[in-house]
This record gives structure tokens, sequence and C-alpha cells, in this order.
């Protein structure tokens, strides 16, 4: 495995990085603005769900060695250590693992025991990302979460204790009850728990969450100017604790940029296993049924959990470089898309605006709040003439 | 050809909602014209907007037989005559081909303003007027109160105004009765040269114009070369009939009798409604009475909001002249709204069932510019246009004097309301006319106003100061100089040519405000900040800012997002598409519209 590059979000190599993806979506219960593939007091179905799971891995054709893995959901400390020890072995048998493979798992903080953070790192897990989401435990109850702000404290030393090289902590800004002392608060605590990662995600209300039903129902909704006051912030305190932003809503110390994620924003190919989980392998991005039954039905009748694909290739496949790439500190190779971008009025209006900047071929949002209306300017240009 | 002294031809004046239809369809049914089974709630309106919003825009007819109490037979001609003062001229040809006039008045809402005028015009023309009140049957009918204003309008006994219910029937034998008695038999000559009056005409896909007329003196023959005398065009009377309501041919109509006509001709515009029909071989001397051209009072901007419509719109105002001479309309091209045209009209009603007819029955999405009326311009160098649109006014430099038309405007309203509609009416430059109590509860004011100020919002205004219980009704009286400037609304710097508007000086601060504060709030945030002014010239008098948008962008994008969020971002890219540029200010198109709404 390569060193990373100074500057992670560069990361254009990360491209050449094999990954996998496996989706675990137990959760205690399904928090309110959550619309993931997700599913909350289920966990009788586990061992059926990790035996379709196996039977999935059993079924990618051959591949390369993985340089990650990322188990993600859901809650995926929630399953028995025995549970995920089969999802790894597997995973080793039918591609192998390269040395060095940065392997993650996301975890809740109230399942994080010393037991089960040791066995994990023994197994091979050696990031772990915490969703932590705040300090404050009145914003912690409005997003519906069962942990205490002591519990996400306590976690990461555990995770430390046993041995994970890289911890990382997601954090939630802007819900209607977080106040700005709230946030500084939350940001200044997680500095000082010193993780080597923190992901800050704007609260999004998701059609068809019950955050969403309780929005159109009257109660109030974020905020989008308080947001990108608190995005401002974040990027000050936690920059000059020594984070690199090197992306929208990701913030790494260096050489703790998360490797899997750099290699899906540099258009990298990525296996995927689990319900809902998303794939893309040789220019196919592949979509699995995002129902519980019906992944666990499907894997045992082997007729497989795709529900749908999409080919990415020529103009389609350049513009999705552009619009992964954009959302990165370090911006993207300008390439035949940006070319195109730069020559439309819609790229002048976004430069005139600056909102986009060209440097050393690159193509970089220069007000990195903005960059869904450099996105759609992109997704709008049309194939030049061949 | 039926008896002259057995004839009655009469119309029906009355409000809308105020059962004029329901009558209708009562003759119909007492007399027979059609059977139960063929009976459509309100036969006589045809057209779809007629019926939802129950007014008449066309003129229809219908003959009747009635065996009155005295043993004889009768034919009744009902002509029935638009409701509305923006079919005023329509109206008063209808009524020139009657002897009588029915007034129709809701015993629970009383006289209101545009009866009033139907009313007058009737008695202008000599026609006996036979009152009757409807709907006694309701709860809330003051038949009495009602009665007394009616009495207070047209004079004679309060008894003798005929109670009635449409609905239930009650008292419309006595009101038949009370036609045949009243309403003069037609007079007329057989024996001399035709002349028949063309009160109305409509285009028919198979058939060509169908002319209505109303025979006054001679005989109107099948077959016979008729010349039309005030466009001295000559044709044969392919089909001549009359109307049960179905077509039925007849071989000739004499004096006093009212059919249709059918001649070849396939323009609208080349039957003047109003014109007289004579023979070529035995020409009449005199007509009957003048024709006027239709003459737009408002005009407005109609633009498809999607561009590649502009050809069916195209279309579909040349289908609706069709049948409407009274529709005229010249391509305009606006930098905000692209290509589209601007479409006069008789007045506010006019304009609003052409634009819903364009968006009904052809099916377009369209963005209207705020209504205007005609300015009468004199240049510094003495020469004179006419401006029908804020665009074609020239720089103030160039202009000696500006002229505007003005209405002479009639509000009956419970008095109470007085002081609300003096102060309505003030706002808008009115001046107090007249006040006439037609009882001590009700009274008719007089203005004379700005038709600009009437055009814009006025009424909703009206009926909202009044609960709803004023009416108005308005005629032209000519123009008269103002001071008006042009606004213009700047959006970035850039003038948004649909937003125009010319305005008299005292409001040209407060039109810009409103538009400034309604753009702001339609404007969605871009990524730069908005500036959006009201200026007179090059003097800004009102600006207002929309800040730039902060955050556009989405919290995450992951492996298995990145389907999702694309398709997301694609939607979002759709609805921008929909936005039309004004320089590099995306502006929805919705916001053109509801900026354009007069309904504040």
């Amino acid at each position: 495995m390569d060193t990373p590059p100074a500057h992670p979000g560069t990361a254009e190599h990360a491209a050449g990085l094999r990954s996998a993806y496996v989706h675990i979506p137990f959760c205690a219960r399904v928090c309110p603005y959550c619309d993931f593939a997700v599913v909350g007091g289920e966990d009788g179905r586990i061992s059926d769900y990790i035996d379709a799971v196996i039977a999935e891995i059993a079924m990618e054709p051959q591949w390369h060695q993985l340089d990650a893995i990322f188990v993600g959901g859901g809650t995926p400390s929630r399953i028995p250590t025995d549970q995920m020890r089969r999802v790894l072995d597997a995973l080793a048998v039918r591609f192998g693992i390269a040395e060095g493979a940065e392997i993650t798992l996301e975890a809740n903080p109230e399942d994080w025991t010393q037991e089960h953070s040791d066995s994990l790192a023994e197994m091979g897990f050696n990031r772990v990302s915490f969703g932590v989401q705040s300090f404050d435990p009145v914003v912690l109850v409005s997003l519906g979460r069962l942990h205490t702000p002591t519990q996400a404290t306590e976690s990461v030393g555990v995770a430390r204790a046993s041995g994970f090289g890289s911890v990382s902590v997601d954090l939630i800004y802007g819900h209607p009850v977080e106040t700005e002392t709230s946030w500084v608060d939350t940001l200044n605590t997680a500095i000082e728990v010193a993780p080597d990662h923190v992901s800050t995600y704007s609260l999004t209300v998701e059609p068809g969450t019950e955050l969403w039903k309780q929005v159109r129902s009257g109660a109030p909704a974020p905020d989008s100017d308080i947001q990108a006051d608190r995005w401002e912030q974040t990027a000050d305190l936690l920059g000059r604790a020594g984070y690199i932003r090197y992306e929208v809503s990701n913030h790494a110390r260096p050489g703790h940029a998360c490797r899997y994620n750099l290699s899906v924003w540099g258009q990298g190919e990525y296996l995927a296993f689990g319900m809902g989980a998303h794939s893309y392998r040789d220019g196919v991005r592949s979509r699995r049924v995002r129902r519980l039954d019906t992944y666990i039905e499907r894997m045992r009748s082997g007729i497989g959990p795709i529900q749908s694909s999409d080919i990415i290739e020529g103009w389609n496949a350049e513009l999705e470089r552009l619009m992964l790439g954009l959302r990165r500190t370090a911006g993207v190779r300008t390439g035949e898309g940006g070319a195109a971008l730069l020559a439309s009025p819609q790229g002048h209006r976004l430069i005139e605006a600056g909102v986009l900047e060209v440097a050393d071929d690159r193509l970089v949002a220069a007000k990195p709040l903005l960059t869904d209306e450099i996105i759609r300017a992109v997704l709008d240009l049309d194939a030049p003439p061949s | 050809m039926t008896d002259q002294s057995r004839i009655r031809n009469f119309s029906i004046i009355a409000h809308i909602d105020h059962g004029k239809s329901t009558l209708a369809d009562r003759l119909l049914e007492r007399t027979g014209a059609i059977t139960e089974r063929e009976m459509r709630e309100q036969m006589l309106d045809t057209m779809d907007l007629e019926r939802e919003r129950g007014i008449t825009i066309k003129a229809q007819t219908v003959r009747l037989r009635y065996k009155a109490n005295d043993g004889h037979e009768y034919t009744l001609n009902l002509i029935d005559t638009p409701g509305h003062v923006d079919f005023s001229y329509e109206v008063s040809r209808s009524l020139a081909a009657c002897e009588g006039a029915l007034l129709l008045v809701d015993a629970a809402q009383g006289v209101q303003a545009q009866t009033l005028a139907n009313s007058y015009l009737a008695i202008e023309a000599g026609l006996e007027i036979v009152p009757a009140l409807n709907k006694i049957d309701l709860p809330a009918a003051d038949p009495d109160g009602a009665a007394a204003e009616i009495v207070g309008i047209l004079g004679g006994d309060p008894s003798d105004v005929v109670r009635i219910s449409a609905k239930t029937g009650v008292g419309v034998e006595e009101l038949f009765e009370q036609l045949v008695e009243k309403v003069p038999a037609p007079g007329g000559d057989p024996n001399a040269p035709l002349r028949a009056l063309v009160f109305d005409s409509y285009y028919d896909a198979y058939r060509g114009v169908v002319c209505y007329v109303r025979v006054v003196d001679g005989e109107l023959r099948d077959g016979d070369l008729i010349r039309f005398m005030a466009t001295k065009e000559e044709h044969p009377a392919n089909e001549v009939g009359v109307l049960t309501p179905r077509s039925v041919e007849v071989a000739k109509l004499g004096p006093g009798e009212v059919g249709y006509l059918i001649t070849g001709v396939k323009e609208i515009d080349q039957i003047k409604v109003g014109d007289t029909v004579t023979t070529a071989a035995n020409r009449a001397t005199e007509a009957l009475m003048g024709y006027e051209e239709p003459k737009p009072m408002v005009f407005s901007g109609l633009f498809p909001t999607d561009g590649d419509d502009f050809e069916r719109l195209r279309e579909a105002l040349e289908k609706l002249r069709l049948n409407d001479a009274s529709l005229v309309y010249e391509p305009e091209t606006s930098k905000a709204l692209g290509f589209g045209f601007r479409a006069g009209f008789l007045g506010l009603l006019h304009m609003e069932i052409i634009r819903e007819r364009l968006e009904r029955e052809y099916d377009l999405d369209l963005v209207a510019t705020a209504p205007s009326v005609a300015y009468e311009l004199v240049r510094t160098d003495g020469s004179e246009s006419t401006i029908r649109s804020p665009q074609d006014l020239p720089d103030p430099s160039e202009i000696q004097s500006i002229s505007e038309p003005y209405v002479r405007a009639m509000i009956i309203t419970p008095s109470e309301y007085i002081g609300t509609i003096m102060e309505l009416v003030t706002n808008r430059r009115g001046e107090v006319g007249n006040m006439h109590y037609l009882t001590p509860e009700r009274v008719e004011l007089t203005y004379h106003l700005p038709l600009a100020e009437v055009v814009f919002d006025f009424f909703d205004n009206l009926k909202s100061r009044t609960r709803g219980y004023a009416s108005l009704d308005y005629e032209t009286e000519g123009y008269r100089e103002s001071d008006l400037v042009k606004v213009d609304i700047l959006l970035n710097g850039m003038p948004v040519d649909a937003f125009s508007a010319i305005v008299h000086r005292s409001a040209a601060q407060d039109y810009g405000r409103t538009m400034v504060d309604r753009l702001r709030k339609l404007i969605p945030r871009q990524m730069f900040d908005v500036p959006i002014q009201a200026a007179v010239g090059s003097r800004i008098i009102s600006r207002e800012t929309v800040k730039a948008k902060r955050k556009d962008v989405l919290a995450k994008c992951y492996g298995g997002d990145v389907s999702r969020k694309r398709k997301l971002l694609e939607k979002q890219k759709e609805g921008k598409r929909r936005m039309k540029m004004v320089g590099s200010v995306e502006v929805p198109q919705e916001a053109f519209v509801a900026a354009l709404q007069v309904d504040d």
C-alpha cells in the first residue's frame, strides 16, 4: 500500500484501491433522521442475514485482493463477534486481504465494551467509526440516540486500548434544538477526545423519515443559514486542532483520511454485500434489494440480490468523475468534462460568482458549501461532438 | 310564418346567479321545446366555462310556443344576452332585436350594478320591462325590499313585480302571462324591402358563419341573394331557420321573427354584428342601426410557459378568433418571457375568459402580464400614437403628454359601505359623481375613474371591502390627460420587461415597492446577492436584496449513495432548466406568474 499523499484530498491514486463494503442493517431502533437500509428490533434475523451475506460473497466472481473493507450500517457493532468474524473470514477466503489494508467498522458507543472492542481488533479491524453525533445530551435525545456523552468519550479510549490504529467520530450539526454553544462544546469535546478523523454532517430532512413527518406536521426544520455558520465554525475549530478538511463533511489528521471513501470519490471500484448495498465493478453500478426479508429470501433461493444496475461509461462516467471529485477539498482533474464546463455559460457563471476555481489543471469548489451548484451544472453538460 | 300579433320578442336581464338560466330552463320545459329527458341543467349556457361561471358569453336564442290563458298560441322568442359589461355592445345589439325585457332580480340579493346598467340600456332602447323577483322561496329572500328597489329604478307599483321561484316553478305561469300581456307585438311592414338586424354570429366548423337575425320589415327567404348593408357584401341565403333550440330550416322569416341565416361566409369578421341584411334585388335604403368595430380596452401579454408552445398558442388564438371578432392580438417579444402575443380584450372578464379557454381547451400553460390599457401619446414633435404596452413608451424627454381612458363606474352597495368605497375610489384617483339611494339601505354610487385603476384589482378590492355585497359596472367615457410614468423593475441591474408598468406618478412608489417586495419573496437565493430595484427612468425608487444563498450541498455522498444522490441532483437540475435567465439571475417561471398576479 502506498503512503497516502501529503494532501489526502488529492487522492487520485485512491482510484486504484480495491475495496469492499458490507452492510449490517441491524439497529436497536431506527433513528428519526435515518433513511438508510436499516431495521430496528430484528436481531433475531442476524444469523440468517449473515448466512445470506456469506452466500453473496461466495457468489461474487473472483477479484483482486482487498485494500479496504468497510463494514457499515445500520449498527455493525450490534452483531455478535463470531458472526462478524464469519464475514471477514469469507472475504479473506474469497478475495484475500492485502497487507496493511484499511478495515473499518461503524459502531455505536453504547455497544462498545472493552471485550467487544478487543475481539474486533484481534480479528483484524484497525479502524472504527463511532456514531457519536453530539456530546450534548439534549441534542442526543432529540436525535433519538441511545448513548450518553460519557459513553461516547469512553468508547474512543476503549478502542485505543484495543489497539485500533485509526478512530473516527461522526457528528451531526444543525438540529433545531442545538445552540451555537452546544455545537462548539461538542467540537471541543471531540478535539479533547482526540480521534484521528471527524465526520461532521448537517442534519438533513430525508423524505419518508420520522423527522420528515415531524417537520411536515409543523416541527421546526433545520435552518440552512445556521448550518452554514456551523460548517464554518467546524472547519475553523477542527482546522486549528490539526484536522484537515479533505471533503465537504470529512476531516482527518494527516494519514488518516478514510481510504475506502477516497476510493469512491476517486471513482475506484468497490464490491458490496448486503441489503441495499451498492457495488461498482467493471463500469457497472448495482443496487441490491433493500428489504431484509427479500434479501435473505433471494439469497436462499439463489436468485441473487441485485435489483438494478447502471452502466457507467463514456460521458456519463466522465460527469460522475467530476460530481464525486468536486466534493473533495483538492478538487478534481479538469479533463474533458471540466473543459466542457468551463466553456459553458453555467461554468462562466460559477467562476464569476467565485464558486468554482481553476488551479493547476484542477477544478476546485472555492465555496464548498455551494458545491451542488457546480455539480448540477456538470450533470447538465452535453457530450462534446465526437 | 307566424302572425305578427302573436309574437313576443324579449330578453332576460339578470345578474350572475340570479337564476336566468334556471328560468330559461323552465321556459323550455313549460313550452315543450325540449323534453325532460333532453334537459340538461341550464340548457342555454352551452360553453363549459359559461356553465361553470353561471354566465352567458355568447348570446343564445330560442323560439318557444306558449298557449296563453286567452286561448291563443304565442311565439315567444327568447334572445338571451351576455350578462356582463365587457359585452355591452353585444347586449345592446341583442336588446335591439326585442320589444321587451324581463328584469330578473334575486329577492335575497336585490338589484346589482350590472343589472342596473343593462336595464338602462333596455330602457334607452325603448323596451317594455317586465320585472320579476326570483328565489322567493329562499329563507333570506326579502321580496318587499327588492321590489322597492326595482320600483325606485323603473317607477311603477311594487305589486306589478311578479314573484317567482324558477327552481320550484312557483309564479312562472303568471310571468308568462305578463310577458304576453305587456310586451308589445312587433311592428314592421311585410311588404317593405327586407331589413333584418344581425344581432349575433358564431362560427360553425361545418356550416361557416351562422348569423342570428331579427327581421324588422319584409321577408328573409331561403335562396334569395341577400346584401349586408354596412359591408356591402352580397351572398346567397343558403339556409334560413329558427332555433327550437335545435336549428330547424324554414322557407322564410317575416317581420318580428327571429332566426338564423347561413350564407357560406367563412370568416367571422366578414359579418358585422349590428349590420342590416336586405335583399340584393330589392334593397332597403336605410339601415336599421350602425355597427361598431369591437374596441379592445384592456391589453395583456400572453406567453407560453414553455417556449416550444408558441405555435400552439398562435393556433389556439386563431381558433378562438374564429368565434370572437373582438379578440385582437399581435406577436410580442419579451426578454424575460420569450415569444408571445399582446392581446386586446373588451374588458377584464373577457380577458379572463380567453385566458381560461386557452389554458383549458387548448391545454396551454400561460404567463399573462399585468393588464394595461391603451394610452394616447403626444410626442414633443407633435406626433400622436397609441401605446398598448409599457415597452412602447418612449423616453420621458420625448413625451409631451399622455392621456388615459376613463370610465364611469356604477357601484350598488349597502349604504354602510359608502365610507370604505369612497376611500378605495379616492385611492384609485377616482372622482365622486353621484349618489342615489335606491332604498334607505341600498345606494347607487357613480364615479369617474381611470380604467387602468379599475383593471388593476379594483373589483377584488371592492368585493373584500364590502364583504361581497357591492356590485360594479362601468362604461368608458373618453380620455383625460394624466401625469403618467413608466416604472421599470431591475434584477441585478437588468430591467425585466414583463414587470414594467405605466402608472400615475403618485402611484409609482407604491407599485415599485409592491413589485420589489413580491419579487424579494419569489426569487430564490442565488450564488450571489441579487439587488431588486424599481426605477423611474434612471432614478431608483425602491430597492431590496435577495441575499446570496449560503449552503447548497448534500451532507453525504458515499458508495451506497452515489446513484441516489445523482438522481436527486439530476432532478434538481431539471427544476433549474425550467428557470428563465434574466442576465445571470435564475428566475423560476412561477415567480413571473406569481409576481404578475394582481390579487394581493
